[in-house]
Formats: C-alpha cells, structure tokens, sequence
C-alpha cells in the first residue's frame, strides 16, 4: 500500500530487537497487569518445580510428621512442641506451607499436561476436520458438539467414574492422576478442535494454500507446515485460558473426592481436607491453599485475557 | 455560498511510533447538485474526508486544523448530539459495502421507518408511505411487496439500492458515497452510478463520490479533487483535471489507466515519486530454457469442461441441489499467447483457471496439455511434472503469500518440492530470483508484511517462475492493486510473455485490462463461454447481444488525456 | 419450518441412543453386576437367577434394546448401594436440583446480560472496568471456593443463613418444594447464588464480547451515520444481533449449570440428583450414574431444542429463503 512512498531504509535490527520493539511486546511492557501476572505465575510455578528445595518439611516423609505439632496456628509456636510454621500445621503435624508447594506441583502437572493433551488432540482433529472435509469433518464435529452439549466437569466426572469401575482397587491411587489428566483433557480438547477448524477454514480458503496445492505439497505439509503456523494465535489464547481452567477444574474434582488422592494432594485436596476445620477455628488449613488457586488462577486468567487483546489489536 | 466548504482540514492519527497525517491541509467546496469526485491510490487519504465530515472518525483520529461548514454553519468540532442531529438529516453516507452495511435481522421497511421517524417523526402511515415511496423511487420493483424483506433476500446491486434509500431518508443536503460501487459487477455499477446522478439533479444534493476508479471520475462527477498522501494536488471541471492535467501527479495517474480504444505496447512507467522499480527481463531471459513456441499448435485443449458445486447438502442423494458453475465449456490456448477470459462475477471464470491448475477436480469433459491428458491424472509423478510446468498468480497478494514462512522459504518451496536443487544452489537460485523482479536478495531475510502490495505480488511472481514453468495463469492478478501498481504488474507480465515465450491465461473482469493484454479473448456467462474471438474484433464487432452490452456498459474514458502513452502498432 | 424441526429432533434421538449406549456400556463393562448386587454368600444358583433376571445371558444388542426400553419407561434398575429402583430416587431428588438450577439460570440469565450490555456500552467507564476486573476474580475462583466463602461469611460469622440442607419443603402432589416456606427460601439463597455467580460472569463477558463485536459492524456503522440515537442503535439494533450466539453458549451455560449444581450441592450437603451423583461416582453405583446421565442428557437435549427454536425466531437468515432477486 505505501509503494507510494519509497520510505528511507531503517538499519537491519537483531530478530530480538525487532521482536522487542514489535507491537506485541511494546504491549507487554506496557501493561501492568500483563506483568504482574507473568512474574505471579513465574514465581509459582518455579517455586512448585522447587519444591524439594524449597519446603522447610518433606509432608509425605512420615517420619518428619510429629502428630503433637497438629493445629499449629501460622507463625506461632506450638504448645507442645515449641515449633513455628510459617502457615501453620494441618491436624496431622504437617507443615502447610510445605503441602501447599508440593500441592502446586500436582495441580500444575495435571493441569499442564492435560492442557497439552487436549491441544494435541484438538489441533489435528480440528485440521483433518477443516482440510478434508465431508465426512470426516462431519463425523468429528458432531461428536464435539454432542459432548460439548456435555460439561466439561461432568465429562470428566465420568471418565473418572468409569475408570475408577474399571481400575483394580489397589492401583487407584497411583492411576489417579493419570486418569484425571486423560479426563479433563478429553473433557478439554473440544474447544480447541473447534477454534482451530474455524480459524483452519478461513486459512484453507486463502490463496497461500492454494499456492501450495499448486506446487504439489501434499495434504500433511500443507496441514501443518502451512495452516498450523497460521492458526496458533487463538489456540495459543485459548490454551491459557483452559490451562487456568484446567487448573480449577482439577481442584473442583479432587474437592469433591474424584480426583487426586490424599496419598498425592493438590490444591484441591487441601482444601477439601482443609474444609472440615474451617468452622472449628483452623481457618489457616483451607485459607492458604485457597488463596494459592486464586493467585494461579486469576494470574493465568490475566495473562489470557491480555494476550487476547494483544493478538488481536482490532479489540482495543 | 457553497452547500459544503471544508478549509484547511488536516486530519492526525497519532500511534506510538509517529504521528500520521493522514489528510494534510485540505480544501474543497461542494455546491448544490453537483457530483464531486475525490480521486487517489489507497492511503491517499480520501475515505478520511468522508468520516471527518460525518463525525465519524476512527479512534484515534482527530481533527488537527481546519473547518468544515454546512450552508454556512460549521459543524466541525460541535458536540455529538448536535452532530447526530445532523447526520443522517443534512449529511448521508453510502458505504461500500452493501452486504455488510444493512442490519440482517430488521426487514427493509423496519430500518427505513425507524430512520425516517428519527428524524422527521410523524405518524407510523406517514412513515411508512414516505419509505415506499423511496423504495420505488430508487428502482426496485414491487416495493410494496420487497418493504417486508430481509436484506439476505436482495442482490448485490438491490442492496445498494436500498442502502441509497435509507441515505435519502430525510432528503440530506449531501450525500457522501464511499466507494458505492466498488463490489459490485461493472453492469450493476453502471446503474447505481446513473441512479446517484439522477438524484443529485432532481433532488439539488451535493455528492461527494470517493473512488480510486479512474472510469468511474470520469463518467460521472462534474468535478474533481486528485489527491496524494493527503494532500490535494489537484482539484478542477472533471473534464479539464482528465483532459489536460497539470499536476505530475495527476499525468501519471492518468497515464496508467488502461484503455478500452487504445492497445499499449508497454505501460508507461510512473516516475512520480521516484519509486520505479526495476524488472531485469533480459537478465531473466538469459538463464532461461529456450522455447520453440509453435503457434499454430494449441497447448491446452479443454474440451466440454463442467464443474458443478454442491449447493444444498443432503443426507440422502435426491436431497442434494447442485450448482453448475463451468458448463460444457471448450476452448484451445495455442503456445505463447495470451488468452484472456472475462466475465462477471460468478461467471465461472476462475473456477476454469481453477481446473486447469488442477486446484478443482474436473466433473466432466477433458484437459489436454500438449498432447496429454492431465485432467485424470493420479500418477504422482506425471503430476508432478506437469504442475512443475504450469504456475499461477493469484488476485489477492495479502493472502497469496504464507505469512509465517520467510520470503526466501516462499520462493524456494517450489524447487523443493520438485527437488531441482538443492542445498546453495537453491539460495543462488532464489536471490537471483528476487534480484531479477526487482526486490533484491536481501527481501529474502523478511516476512511477507514488511512488503506492500504491488512488492508481494513480485515475490508471487517470482515464485511462480522458481520452477521455469511453460505456462502462466493469471486469475485477476491486478484487481486488488492501485492502478499505478497494477501498470507495474502488467508490464511484467507482458515481458514474460514476450521475453521468455510463456503462455498466459489471463483471467480478469476489467475489459479495459484484457484489451490490454490478451490476444484472444472467451466472454463467459452463466458458466458457458457466450463468445471467443480475436481480442481487436471482439472489442470492434462484438458478435453476441452480451459481449456488446458488457462493451457498452464499461467506462469510456475517452476525455483522459493521453498524453506520454505509446499506441501498438 | 416444519422440515427444520423434525430433522433437529431426528438429531435429538440419534444424541440420546448415542448417550444411551454409553450409558448402557458402563453398565455392562464396568464392574461387574453381579458382583456388586450379591454379597459374599452367594451361590452359582444365585448368580445364574440373576444372569436370567438382569438379562446379562442375552446378546448384547437384545440387552441395549432391554436398556433402552427400561429408559424410556423411566427404569434404570436398582441402585447397588441403598437396594431400592433408581427412579424413585431420582424422583425424590430431582425437585431440589430442578429448583436451584431455576433460580441461579434465572440469575445468570437476566443479570449476566444486563451486565454485559452495560460494560460493552460503557467500555471505557470506570464501573464497567470494575466490574470487567472484579468478574475475571469470578471466573478464576472455583465454584466450591465460593460456596465456601459464602457459608463463612453468612453462616458462620453472622449466622444469618443456613450452611446447608433445604430447610422446611412442602409436598405438592410427588414435588417438594422449599418455594412456600421462609426456610426453604432462606436455605436457598445461599446455593442458588453460588451456583450463579460463575455462571453469570462467562455470561456477562460473552455477551460483552459479542456485543463490542456487533457494534464494529458495517450496519452499525451505517446506523450511527443515518443518525439514529445511541439508544436506538445499542438496545435495538445491536442487542438483537448479539443474541444471536449468545443463545447458543447461555443454552450450553444451561447446561452447566445443572453439572455444576453437584459442586454447589456438595458444598452446600443440597439434597439433590447432583449429590447423588457424586457418592454414586465415588461407590461406582452403575445404575444411579447410567440413569443421571440419560435424565441429564434429555434435559441438554431439551434446551438444545429450545435454543434452535429460539435462533430460528431470532434470525430471518434461516427463516426465509435466500432468494435473491
């Protein structure tokens, strides 16, 4: 468009200063929340990778747990014991802030990985449903928009069920979080598979496609070297967003005690102990790993909603 | 006292990087009846007069400098109720689009009435009597039957006609039409044009026309503003501005308008602005395979070619509706011409090129390629040497191009893919490429948005010739460009023809175009091909009732100057 | 009109067989019957009894078939854990669930499309920011946090509410309802806002999205240029078009809202299909889950329907025949 104007011809800058001053990061520096967010879940989750190094206890050592340490307020010493804890103990001795870090681990793993497995999923049955079409494309959204009939918690409810059904007793325990992930991301991968055959079927018609048709590519390279590349913005949008839900979504489960077990608790198995206490006067024992879900959630959910915007500058 | 006088109006848009002014100290007065063309390239700046006068400016932009008056009153900078008091009432709008731009889910009746009584209130049997009457009086037929419609219900063209209606609503003192018939076919833009001078006579409104279409200033505006990066550079009778321009400016553009009476040897090159770009043809030739081109023996037979789309999809066979899109269509391309196939749209015209590309598989009749029969082809390797011998130049150079492959990958795909090189041939290769149509090797390092139109449309070309193809198709490769640009292109593909024997298909809807650059010329209508002739003949003696009436209905442009421009002889 | 109807209902049926045999096989395959309806003491004459009694010596599509014909006369066997049929369980339950999904979809409805009008309009307001910040806080704390939070602050610390159970509830032919007791209401209002709140924030900000996306279109564009008043342009011609999807995804939040209620009736000890549901999970009672997922999947179903109705209303587009002339 500006043939017209032969502008002056700026000095080659590095890929990185070029990516610096692109409009994306120009709006990444330029937005506190973006920021905050980043270094909130940064934090996070390294110091869930750290754990070990980390917490002060090792809550699953047993032979750390001094059941006379139970109850013990944050940052008082206990009666008995004369220990302190930073967040307090739980009823059994252990250290809060230690099962809290550990706790993170397991919500992020499982939230990850099934977000990664949703998107797997979602990716190539969306782009074998946009580039063959027919049946194909038929049968796969069909089957995506009678479960998306389906809630996503519910699905995974049954997934867990039917697993559970099918899981001799004395490997439940270890198959749970395996089976919660697979669950939540064929809970998942729904919406990833519609997004990307919308985006793929607006691409597909464009006439770069057409051009490598022409060369001869064929329908794989052309599916994945041409068409993903071009798709990934809203997946990648998209894909925050379902990891904070993802997230919740594990916790929601192991609350209601179809989800990770209290060999290997999350988030959502802390405070569905912490629960019990809450009106006895322990409110230290669900307080901290609730507020540990918020800040992962509601920093994820940030970072989401500012990449939005930021991929798609039409919004602002 | 004119109806509509803007002094000095500048126009910023400030982003974070500079400020852009995007109109920069303009003037232009519009009087009572009278049709005012507001001609430039993209970025010149015109659609943005047309919002500041509406009130309407995208955010950020704003007024910097200037007035804009309404029979005296300014109505520029004045508060939004105030200026919503007066759009719609003494200023109107037409939009370009007229398939986006009506509301889908109100009928026709509900917006007009809604408009009407806006502004003027009355009664609803006042109201609804008044929209009739506009109904009917911008031409659509049945009105009282056509109120009650939805809008998906209408043409492209009726559409149009209603969008004018709704504009007329309160009888304004100006109307400004941006672009009103841009997406539409050239027979119902000639209607819609005449429809908009009929009114601005009968009705004594001013009109502000905003169009980059040189035929369309030409036909129907009494006067006209050129302009340039936001400044006018000219501004006058139309008649003078298009016979004896003064401006370089203005003589270029002229210069590069294509002709329907004149053939041109080679477009002249624009020299405003300095920006001409080098295309090394003889380069090129050099490392070319020679071709022996037998014009006398056709490369491609199509014989009896059909395609038919599925319309209305159904479970069971009986359900099934097709639409026929290329019907029993036959013609011959002989070596090294080229054959130009117009129609409007919808015709079938790029569903052909389409085939012969082997993009769309064939439902019916043959395609025969120097003797062989491509159009069943599953043999991968007799595929493979066929499309490495045809290539294509798409219309749309913002989509033609993957805008997450490098430049240098782009080009270099085609040579991988049939495996001609490889390792630094290939770079060689490319950079030469992208030396010889003129970007420099350097382009190669970029993404496809660091370029602008009429530059991608040079990477597409150089990565059709990556492969040295025998053939060229050209499906409306400058319709989307700004008509210097598209001189640019032209010439181009006029020196591969001549320079390396290529044979071209050129698809276009543009007659003045194909006249240009074709020898011989199909006419396609409905799917058929209604004519095929020489291209002077076809222009001379039209032999069919439609060929003639597409000839009367295009832009005459016989009052441009033309001056600097170099008849074939 | 009529075509368009019976072939969404075709699609209807296809869904339910699909769900069906879905339901059907985890009864079948999981687990096995027999196992968990005899005890310890059981004899080959016992289990052989009831092989012939459930049917399970029968070919599998005769046994789909039994299944299907049990479903659709409302019995899905007997649970395996409280002994009695599955449909009179459901039966007593499914008016307590029915009762708070209405009050909390009527919530989320009507006040998460009022709020998403309000900041689409005002985008650039402060109240609309707020309410933008505070509804991301929403949608990032899980629904049983919020239950939680709830019972702490009303229950606990003001002891104005009650934490859980329906309070009083009044019998109207084989309905209870906590409708017609102060109780009941009371018992009520807790649950019910927790399950809308989530709800009511994806609502609001679809509806807000949607909307900021009508209000860039040509047609509104158009609108504001013939000089139709705001009013006019955002209530009447923007606001039509933006229901046009957010009728699908509200049909679908529907749907949640009766998944979600196991949380909230977890949380809330709320006596009603969703609890159920959750023990029957967690003591892999095939029966009561095969029976809540085919009475769930009538409901989406159902609303499904409705929403396909609505849209027909709504959008000429397919109403009418494009025929253009």
């Amino acid at each position: 468009m500006t043939d017209i104007l032969d502008t002056p011809k700026a000095p080659e800058k590095s890929r990185f200063a070029k990516f610096w001053d692109g409009d994306f990061a120009w709006s990444f520096r330029h937005s506190p929340v973006a920021i905050v967010a980043t270094l909130v879940v940064a934090i996070l989750v390294l110091s869930a990778i750290f754990a070990p190094l980390i917490a002060p206890y090792n809550p699953f050592d047993p032979s750390s747990l001094n059941l006379m340490n139970g109850f013990t307020p944050p940052g008082t010493p206990n009666a008995f014991t004369q220990e302190t804890f930073l967040l307090g103990t739980d009823d059994q001795g252990r250290d809060v802030f230690s099962t809290i870090l550990y706790g993170m681990r397991v919500s992020l793993f499982v939230g990850a990985s099934a977000v990664l497995l949703a998107l797997i999923i979602g990716i190539v049955l969306g782009l074998v449903a946009a580039y063959f079409g027919g049946w194909i494309e038929t049968l796969i959204m069909r089957v995506a928009d009678v479960q998306l009939t389906f809630p996503a918690i519910l699905v995974a409810m049954l997934i867990f069920g039917i697993a559970k059904g099918v899981t001799p007793p004395e490997y439940r325990d270890e198959m749970a979080i395996y089976v919660l992930i697979v669950a939540i991301a064929l809970s998942d991968w729904v919406q990833f598979a519609r997004v990307v055959r919308g985006a793929a079927l607006v691409e597909k018609n464009k006439e770069y496609v057409q051009a490598a048709r022409l060369i001869g590519r064929g329908s794989f390279p052309i599916m994945f070297r041409h068409i993903l590349p071009n798709v990934l913005s809203p997946v990648l949008v998209i894909a925050t967003i379902s990891l904070a839900l993802a997230i919740i979504a594990e916790a929601t489960l192991s609350f209601l005690g179809v989800g990770a077990p209290p060999t290997q608790p999350s988030l959502g198995t802390l405070i569905r102990i912490g629960q019990g206490f809450l009106f006895s006067g322990e409110w230290w024992i669900l307080f901290f790993p609730a507020c540990t879900l918020l800040a992962l959630a509601l920093s994820v959910n940030l970072l989401g909603d500012w990449l939005r915007d930021a991929l798609n500058p039409k919004l602002r | 006292m004119s109806l509509l006088t803007i002094n000095d109006l500048t126009v910023e848009f400030p982003t974070r990087r500079k400020l852009f002014t995007a109109v920069d100290h303009v003037d232009l007065s519009v009087e009572p009846g009278e049709i005012h063309g507001l001609v430039g390239e993209s970025g010149a700046g015109k659609s943005t007069i047309g919002a500041a006068i509406m009130g309407l400016l995208d955010r950020p932009g704003r007024i910097a400098s200037g007035t804009i008056k309404l029979s005296g009153d300014q109505i520029s900078g004045i508060d939004a109720e105030a200026m919503r008091g007066l759009r719609g009432k003494k200023i109107s709008m037409i939009f370009q689009d007229p398939l986006t731009s009506l509301n889908p889910l109100f009928t026709v009746r509900e917006q007009l009435v809604e408009t009407i009584q806006a502004h003027l209130g009355g009664s609803d049997s006042e109201a609804n009597k008044r929209a009739r009457d506009l109904i009917d009086r911008v031409g659509i037929p049945d009105p009282d039957a056509r109120l009650d419609q939805y809008p998906h219900q209408f043409s492209g063209g009726m559409r149009q006609r209603v969008v004018i209606a709704l504009a007329l609503c309160t009888e304004p003192d100006v109307i400004i039409a941006d672009e009103p018939t841009t997406a539409l076919d050239v027979s119902v833009q000639a209607q819609i044009l005449d429809l908009i001078k009929e009114l601005a006579t009968e009705r004594q409104v001013g009109v502000i026309l905003i169009t980059h279409d040189m035929g369309v200033i030409a036909d129907t505006t009494d006067k006209v503003t050129v302009m340039y990066a936001g400044k006018v550079v000219e501004s006058g009778p139309t008649s003078q501005v298009m016979g004896q321009p003064t401006h370089e400016y203005t003589k270029s553009l002229i210069a590069a308008v294509p002709r329907p009476t004149l053939k041109l040897h080679r477009f002249p090159q624009i020299s405003y602005g300095g920006r001409e770009t080098r295309f090394a043809i003889e380069d090129m030739a050099r490392h070319w395979p020679k071709v022996d081109n037998d014009t006398s023996k056709p490369v491609f037979e199509i014989r009896n070619l059909t395609k038919k789309f599925l319309q209305k999809r159904g479970l069971l066979p009986w359900d099934r509706t097709y639409f026929t899109a290329v019907d029993d269509v036959s013609f011959d391309i002989r070596a090294g011409e080229v054959f130009g196939v117009v129609g409007e749209s919808g015709s079938g015209k790029s569903t052909v090129a389409r085939m012969i590309a082997g993009l769309y598989p064939v439902d019916g009749g043959t395609i025969t390629f120097e003797g062989q029969t491509v159009s069943d082809l599953t043999n991968k390797a007799a595929l493979d040497a066929y499309r490495k011998n045809i290539q294509m130049i798409f219309q749309d150079p913002y989509s033609s191009l993957n805008p997450r492959m490098r430049v240098d990958e782009i080009v270099a795909e085609p040579i991988r893919h049939h495996k001609l090189m490889d390792g630094a041939d290939i770079k060689r290769r490319v950079d030469e490429l992208l030396d010889q149509v003129g970007l420099g090797h350097e382009a190669g390092l970029k993404y496809p948005h660091e370029f602008s139109g009429g530059q991608r449309q040079r990477i597409s070309i150089a990565r059709a010739l990556a492969t040295q193809p025998r053939f060229l198709i050209c499906d409306e490769p400058t319709s989307a460009l700004d008509v210097s640009i598209q001189a640019q292109i032209l010439n181009i593909l006029k020196d591969l023809q001549e320079h390396l024997g290529l044979t071209l298909l050129f698809i276009s809807h543009d007659l003045p175009v194909v006249r240009q650059m074709c020898d011989r010329v199909a006419v396609m209508k409905q799917g058929k091909v209604v004519e095929l002739q020489e291209t002077n003949d076809l222009f001379a003696n039209p032999q069919t009732e439609y060929a003639s009436e597409l000839l009367r209905l295009m832009p005459k442009l016989d009052d441009l100057s033309t001056e600097g421009l170099n008849a074939e002889t | 009109m009529f075509a368009y109807i019976v072939r969404r209902m075709f699609q209807s049926v296809i869904v339910l067989l699909v769900v069906g045999l879905v339901a059907f096989s985890m009864f079948r395959f999981v687990g096995d019957p027999i196992d968990n309806m005899l005890g310890q003491e059981r004899t080959q004459a016992d289990i052989d009894r009831l092989r012939t009694e459930l049917g399970l010596d029968k070919p599998f599509p005769v046994q789909y078939f039994k299944f299907l014909q049990g479903a659709v006369q409302g019995n899905f066997g007997v649970s395996y854990r409280q002994g009695r049929p599955v449909s009179t369980i459901i039966a007593e339950r499914a008016p307590a669930t029915l009762e708070l999904a209405f009050v909390s979809g009527f919530l989320a409805i009507t006040m998460g499309i009022a709020l998403g009008v309000f900041t689409a309009i005002r985008r650039q307001g402060v109240a609309a920011n707020v309410i933008m910040t505070v509804s991301l806080i929403g949608v990032s704390l899980p629904t049983f946090l919020i239950g939680i939070l709830l019972i702490y602050i009303f229950s606990v610390e003001l002891d104005l509410l009650p934490s859980f159970g329906r309070g009083e509830t009044v019998m109207i032919g084989n309905w209870s309802t906590g409708f017609l007791t102060s109780s009941g209401l009371k018992a009520l209002i807790l649950p019910a806002i927790t399950l809308g709140l989530y709800q009511m924030t994806l609502i609001m900000r679809l509806v807000r999205s949607e909307m900021l996306e009508v209000l860039r279109a040509d047609y509104v564009r158009f609108a504001r240029a013939r000089g139709l008043s705001d009013r006019v342009i955002n209530f009447r011609h923007a606001l039509k078009n933006t229901l046009v999807p957010v009728i699908t995804i509200t049909g679908l939040q529907l749907g949640s809202i009766i998944a979600f209620a196991i949380i909230t009736e977890t949380v809330f000890q709320w006596p009603g299909v969703g609890l159920l549901f959750i023990n029957a999970i967690q003591f892999v009672d095939i029966p009561v889950m095969a029976a809540y997922l085919m009475l769930i999947s009538v409901m989406f179903v159902t609303i499904n329907l409705i929403v396909d109705l609505l849209y027909y209303a709504i959008d000429p587009r397919l109403r009418v025949d494009a025929r253009a002339t």
